[in-house]
């Protein structure tokens, strides 16, 4: 069993930051840079991702004590991969235009490592609700990911935010930022971003620390003070 | 029950599943499937035929061949899907006949993975706008850098010249193809 406990507000919030898919533990790289020339394409992308991290967790933290070890991973897999397969084919049924834009992309949703990530990490350990929340955290994040790199890319490369012009047409497109390129450079600015806000936040703490402990001597050497005072006294 | 059966058991078991759950899925999900596609092909038809309102699948051609007639039934020309290779991968298109092969009424891109902001324009109206009314005699040729001369002539995207080269050729190699079979009908008529 684990170790410690966390809070079931602590196990789904992880996803949205402290452990971002994207930002923090950079899986699922394959859908993220490829898909996301557009808000809704890293939207959708996100959901369906999200739809299959949700409901395999949920099947694999209930059989993990039938699964044998040897064979965990082909049962996941084949878990993993029947939920893609439902997305897939409901999504063709349901929005084709969509299913036609994000192509073999959300087929290719059964290696995202991240799925098997989660499985293998965290629901063949943990019991069902838990795995409900890390599924959910973890799509979330994934997803509000997916949709501000694809919306940074479409207002730049085609002037529009899921469909609506923002940029007026005098605005050159910078026809880079729709190619993979694109993509590359989005995410980089992205990740240093966050490790730049990350490094403020551990400098700052650094500093609230530091004062903290000179307060703690002060305190200290004036009270020491006072009782040599008294005692000469 | 020993390992080795149990690990048979339950991936057995699992497949087993997962298929049967999937098979349910699928046999929903065909039919919508492909009423989708009949759909949008049934649109892209009319969409290439503007003011036409009726579609006929010709069904002996041997590829896919619409005939398209206005409200009164006049046969207004024909439609058909062609693909072909672009500069990164197949591109498929619809386009619109005149009844006697003659003109263009209109052109669709349906199916692209070509250069996003160069190639891709292709799908564009201000593209697919240009060969209205082209002449297909005696074949759609597209010229570079120029404004087109000749009525057969459509001016090709800058710097998607590739691309733009591959959709007339698509449309030609498809001309030929509703001639040859036009010319063979005609003549089985007449034998007749």
């Amino acid at each position: 069993m684990m170790s410690k406990q966390v809070s079931y507000w602590t196990e789904f919030y992880k996803g949205l930051y402290d452990q971002n898919p994207i930002f923090r533990q950079v899986l699922g790289m394959c859908p993220t840079l490829a898909v996301t020339v557009s808000g809704p394409n890293g939207l959708a992308m996100g959901l369906a991702t999200s739809f299959v991290l949700l409901f395999s967790g949920i099947v694999i933290s209930s059989l993990k004590n039938l699964i044998p070890k040897q064979v965990r991973i082909a049962a996941y897999i084949v878990v993993i991969a029947t939920f893609v397969t439902i997305v897939d084919i409901v999504m063709k049924a349901k929005f084709p235009e969509m299913s036609k834009d994000l192509g073999p992309f959300i087929p290719l949703i059964v290696v995202n490592c991240l799925i098997l990530g989660r499985a293998e990490g965290f629901s063949s350990k943990n019991n069902i609700t838990r795995s409900v929340l890390d599924g959910l955290g973890m799509g979330v994040g994934f997803t509000i990911g997916l949709t501000i790199l694809g919306g940074i890319r479409e207002i730049l490369g085609s002037r529009t935010i899921f469909g609506l012009q923002v940029l007026p047409d005098a605005f050159e497109p910078w026809v880079i930022m729709i190619l993979p390129a694109g993509a590359f450079l989005t995410l980089g600015l992205l990740f240093g971003l966050l490790n730049f806000v990350e490094l403020k936040k551990k400098t700052k703490k650094i500093k609230e620390d530091q004062q903290r402990a000179l307060a703690e001597i002060k305190k200290l050497t004036e009270s020491s003070e006072e009782d040599l005072a008294v005692k000469e006294g | 029950m020993n390992n080795v059966t149990k690990m048979l058991v339950v991936l057995l078991v699992i497949g087993v599943v997962s298929g049967g759950l999937l098979a349910y899925i699928s046999d929903w999900a065909t039919p919508i499937i492909k009423e989708n596609a009949r759909l949008e092909t049934e649109r892209a038809v009319l969409e290439v035929h503007p003011g036409s309102t009726k579609q006929i699948k010709i069904d002996n051609a041997g590829f896919e061949l619409y005939q398209v007639m206005n409200e009164k039934g006049d046969i207004t020309g024909y439609a058909m899907p062609n693909e072909g290779t672009g500069f990164q991968g197949k591109v498929k298109i619809m386009m619109g006949m005149t009844p006697n092969l003659d003109e263009i009424t209109g052109l669709k891109v349906l199916d692209q993975v070509e250069t996003p902001g160069l190639g891709a324009e292709i799908v564009k109206d201000y593209f697919t706008g240009r060969f209205k009314a082209i002449s297909t005699q005696p074949e759609i040729k597209s010229v570079k850098g120029k404004k087109p001369e000749n009525p057969n002539e459509i001016e090709a995207i800058t710097g998607a010249t590739i691309s733009s080269v591959a959709v007339v050729k698509i449309m030609n190699d498809g001309i030929k193809k509703v001639k040859d079979y036009l010319s063979t009908q005609e003549k089985k008529e007449g034998a007749k």
